[in-house]
């Protein structure tokens, strides 16, 4: 039997695992990226089962606009990758220290 | 029962597809891994009743963003093993931070269950009941304005796309419309008087 927990417990594994990734992979900016779109996916099965168990479908609005902000995002960080690529020939984060920041 | 043995089935695969992602060595497999996980997530979101959704998850994701991903991956001539410097040395904190996120969380959702029951199974839906019908009644009166607002994220998303990857190259002839536009007569036509040829 299905219950809401189910769902809210394996979204939080999901955005852990994510979390965890970005702590690996700390170097790497495409998959920094990835992982970002990970704990998207995490929070968006909250808002769906939430939707769901409450019969309440602007949850699911609400997903669809995540998707929309999360594609345009992922559209624009990989352009500025690739600008980066192209004046660093690398896209390691540790050579990333033009403002010193 | 059969969705319960398929919830942990796909659940299982999307766990499983999401450490991929994070553990692979190489970044095409790593998209492929996330790529198999939207597939997972988007079968979980069928069983909830969710279609439209899943089904979007799958095209837009899988058929656009992570086309882009593995377009970006192979263009870009990525030395993998610097990237890997420091893997096993930040692990042991990543394994640490994720392992404590899973348990309070576990222990908030699962054990303490915040006032929902763990034996109240989703409440059935009408006979005609319709996904996409009632989102799409939803977007377009309720959340018109933040729908044709993330319409123009998307533009604004596109054109910031262009412009940040357009590449000026030097000597490069190509039309410039504005500046053809802007010519005036006064520079381009000049009247010289020329006295008639003396014919003898």
């Amino acid at each position: 039997m299905i219950t809401l927990p189910h769902f809210l417990v394996l979204a939080g594994i999901l955005f852990s695992i994510a979390v965890a990734g970005i702590f690996l992979n700390r170097k790497n900016v495409i998959v920094l990226l990835m992982c970002i779109e990970l704990m998207l996916l995490a929070v968006n099965f909250n808002f769906v089962a939430f939707s769901r168990w409450w019969g309440d479908v602007a949850g699911q609005a609400f997903v669809f606009f995540i998707l929309t902000v999360a594609a345009a995002e992922s559209a624009i960080g990989l352009a500025i990758l690739v600008v980066l690529f192209r004046e660093r020939k690398s896209i390691n984060v540790e050579n990333l220290d033009t403002m010193r920041g | 029962m059969l969705t319960t043995l398929l919830f942990y089935v796909f659940a299982t695969i999307l766990v499983g597809s999401a450490v991929g992602v994070v553990l692979s060595r190489n970044p095409v497999r790593a998209a492929l891994f996330l790529v198999l996980a939207f597939f997972e997530s988007s079968v979980l979101w069928l069983l909830l009743d969710a279609e439209f959704l899943g089904l979007v998850l799958v095209l837009v994701y899988v058929g656009a963003v992570m086309v882009l991903f593995l377009f970006v991956i192979m263009m870009l001539d990525i030395n993998v093993a610097q990237l890997r410097e420091g893997f096993t040395k930040h692990a042991p904190l990543g394994a640490l931070v994720a392992g404590l996120m899973i348990a309070e969380i576990v222990y908030v959702v699962w054990f303490r269950h915040l006032g929902m029951s763990l034996s109240v199974t989703a409440p059935p839906l009408p006979a005609n009941y319709s996904n996409t019908h009632l989102l799409g009644q939803v977007l377009y009166t309720d959340y018109m304005l933040p729908f044709e607002l993330a319409a123009i994220v998307l533009l604004i998303a596109i054109v910031a796309a262009i412009a940040l990857t357009m590449r000026h190259r030097v000597g490069f002839k190509k039309q410039d419309v504005s500046a053809q536009v802007a010519r005036r007569r006064e520079e381009a036509v000049r009247i010289v008087k020329v006295d008639a040829e003396k014919t003898s």
